[in-house]
């Protein structure tokens, strides 16, 4: 039995006059112990869907389950299987970090001895400030403290609201070190985040856009599916380079990926040497181009692009 | 102005009780440059940045931007320059037309200047029909666009921008990137920081802060070729992992 069945899930907002479409029929399914990722942009509805997954927000319709249990019938059994970390920090700022993780302890009949194993990597950490107050901790810390916090209880599933936003890529990297060292312990878990990249450390990702979803897959499977050759070209002037290629009739689509572009023509006739010829004749220096697989980032552009179409 | 350099800083320092937030960093930045200002949380460039837009006096060391000293000229700095961040950039409930026009008015510029630039932005950023609607209605890579735009409204010497793209969708990512092209190419210069390094990737020379000092400034190339690395990525993440201090 999948640990997370979302079926159909949508929900409406209204913003003043209109409507807005915050999850359009929205299906998947996780995997116990599975590490799941949803991939989007801020706006795309992930914060959303994830408050309708932990029983906070109801959805207009479709149904979704965890662990077997329905998220409107079984709400309170449902609370006490879940662990979830939310985007903002969420944690009592007047209490310190120790006060905060027994407080959540005993919410949950528990306490911090009880599933000490489970949180001691992670808490070790901060244990040195335990008797500093959470609103007095740097970003970082907070974040491990509210993952603690979220783990305390033992959850057998683990929702995460952009855990890495905001974060420089050191912690970024290290953060996702944890999360599998808690995939590790069996816990099934969902993570949301707005950095494209970070799709490659989970089992499979879903890729979100306007409130739907735009693929469901490993994230190799979704780089498999970018069906034109994609071109990674570079030239001494760049950002010439790039006015060119908007213009050039030839070209679907160009868009920046470091010290290169990645490229995608209209036509597979051309190729490598039709695009140097081209930029030869516009007067390029230093031309480079070589044929590459697409990444997450490019496979994502792909199917916006598909969507908007 | 002889000197084409329009940020100077030579051993700018920032304490704050017996914390060093900035220690003695020196660099300059070229007219049109487009700069990268990277670092770990916590290394001091928020501090560095807050000093360099005249928010912050510096504890010692010297500086000019555009041209004004930082310690006696901290008004005509505040003139010419604009800012921008992820957090803050325009009004929520006032319209596209009116932050435009509100920010124009802040930076001094005459009626008939705000209008022009009005009608410009709008038809520039391709928002004709949307340009009566609340700043809250728009997606955020459109805002953020928005904000750019009004952060050189004023056509300053430099723009500081303060991780302006997080959260963005890559498309409207990239789009603001050609607008930071845009400007650097009539000559504004641009300084921003960023947590995706791709972007590191874009700009002309990139400084990486790690516990309050610069350890490394150069182009990405030079920078990957010193470090033996393949990306900026690899660079950024050698450096940053030798910080003692926390955030």
């Amino acid at each position: 039995m999948s640990a997370v069945i979302v079926n159909n899930i949508s929900k409406k907002y209204k913003v003043e006059k209109s409507q807005v479409t915050a999850l359009n029929t929205v299906s998947f399914e996780v995997s116990k112990g599975e590490l799941f990722g949803i991939v989007g942009p801020d706006g795309s509805g992930k914060t959303s869907l994830f408050r309708v997954l932990t029983t906070l927000l109801l959805a207009d319709s479709g149904t979704a389950s965890i662990e077997g249990y329905d998220i409107v019938k079984d709400y309170k059994i449902i609370r006490k299987k879940l662990g979830y970390m939310p985007g903002r920090f969420s944690l009592y700022h007047d209490l310190t970090v120790e006060e905060n993780l027994s407080f959540f302890a005993t919410i949950f009949n528990t306490s911090i001895a009880e599933n000490y194993e489970l949180i001691k990597d992670i808490y070790q950490q901060i244990e040195p400030f335990k008797h500093r107050r959470a609103g007095k901790l740097s970003g970082g810390m907070k974040q491990k403290l509210a993952l603690c916090c979220a783990l305390i209880h033992k959850p057998s599933v683990l929702i995460l609201d952009e855990p890495t936003t905001g974060v420089d890529a050191v912690s970024r990297k290290e953060f996702w070190e944890m999360l599998q060292r808690l995939k590790a312990q069996g816990i099934t878990i969902l993570v949301s985040t707005p950095y494209m990249d970070e799709a490659s450390m989970c089992d499979r990702v879903a890729l979100m856009q306007n409130g739907q979803i735009l693929a469901i897959d490993k994230p190799d499977q979704i780089n498999l599916q970018f069906s034109k050759p994609l071109w990674a070209v570079k030239a001494a002037s760049m950002y010439s380079l790039l006015k060119t290629f908007k213009k050039w009739q030839a070209v679907e689509s160009c868009y920046s990926f470091g010290e290169y572009y990645h490229v995608v023509m209209k036509s597979d006739l051309n190729g490598s040497d039709a695009i140097k010829s081209y930029l030869l004749q516009q007067q390029f220096l230093d031309i480079e181009v070589h044929q590459i697989t697409a990444n997450i980032e490019d496979s994502f552009m792909a199917l916006m692009n598909k969507s908007h179409d | 102005m002889i000197n084409q350099n329009v940020i100077i800083a030579e051993g700018l320092t920032k304490i704050f009780g017996n914390f060093v937030a900035v220690d003695h960093i020196s660099f300059e930045v070229a007219k049109g440059e487009i700069f990268g200002f990277l670092g770990a949380n916590g290394a001091g460039k928020t501090t560095a940045m807050r000093m360099l837009c005249g928010l912050s006096t510096p504890s010692s060391g010297k500086a000019t931007v555009a041209g004004f000293d930082l310690f006696k000229d901290t008004e005509q700095i505040k003139k010419s320059i604009g800012y921008m961040s992820q957090k803050f950039s325009l009004y929520e409930d006032l319209t596209i037309r009116e932050n435009i026009q509100f920010y124009g008015g802040i930076y001094g510029l005459s009626k008939k200047q705000i209008q022009e630039k009005t009608t410009y932005l709008v038809e520039h950023l391709h928002l004709q029909n949307y340009q009566n609607s609340l700043v809250k209605s728009l997606p955020l890579g459109w805002k953020q666009k928005l904000a750019f735009s009004v952060a050189i409204v004023h056509d300053p010497a430099i723009v500081f921008l303060d991780e302006p793209t997080g959260g963005v969708d890559p498309v409207t990512r990239r789009e603001f990137w050609e607008l930071i092209y845009d400007a650097s190419e009539r000559g504004i210069t641009v300084f921003v920081t960023t947590h995706y390094m791709d972007e590191a990737e874009y700009c002309n020379r990139v400084s990486i802060m790690v516990d309050g000092r610069i350890e490394a400034l150069d182009t990405p190339k030079n920078l990957k070729k010193t470090f033996n690395s393949l990306s900026m990525d690899e660079v950024f993440l050698k450096l940053a992992r030798k910080a003692v201090r926390g955030e």
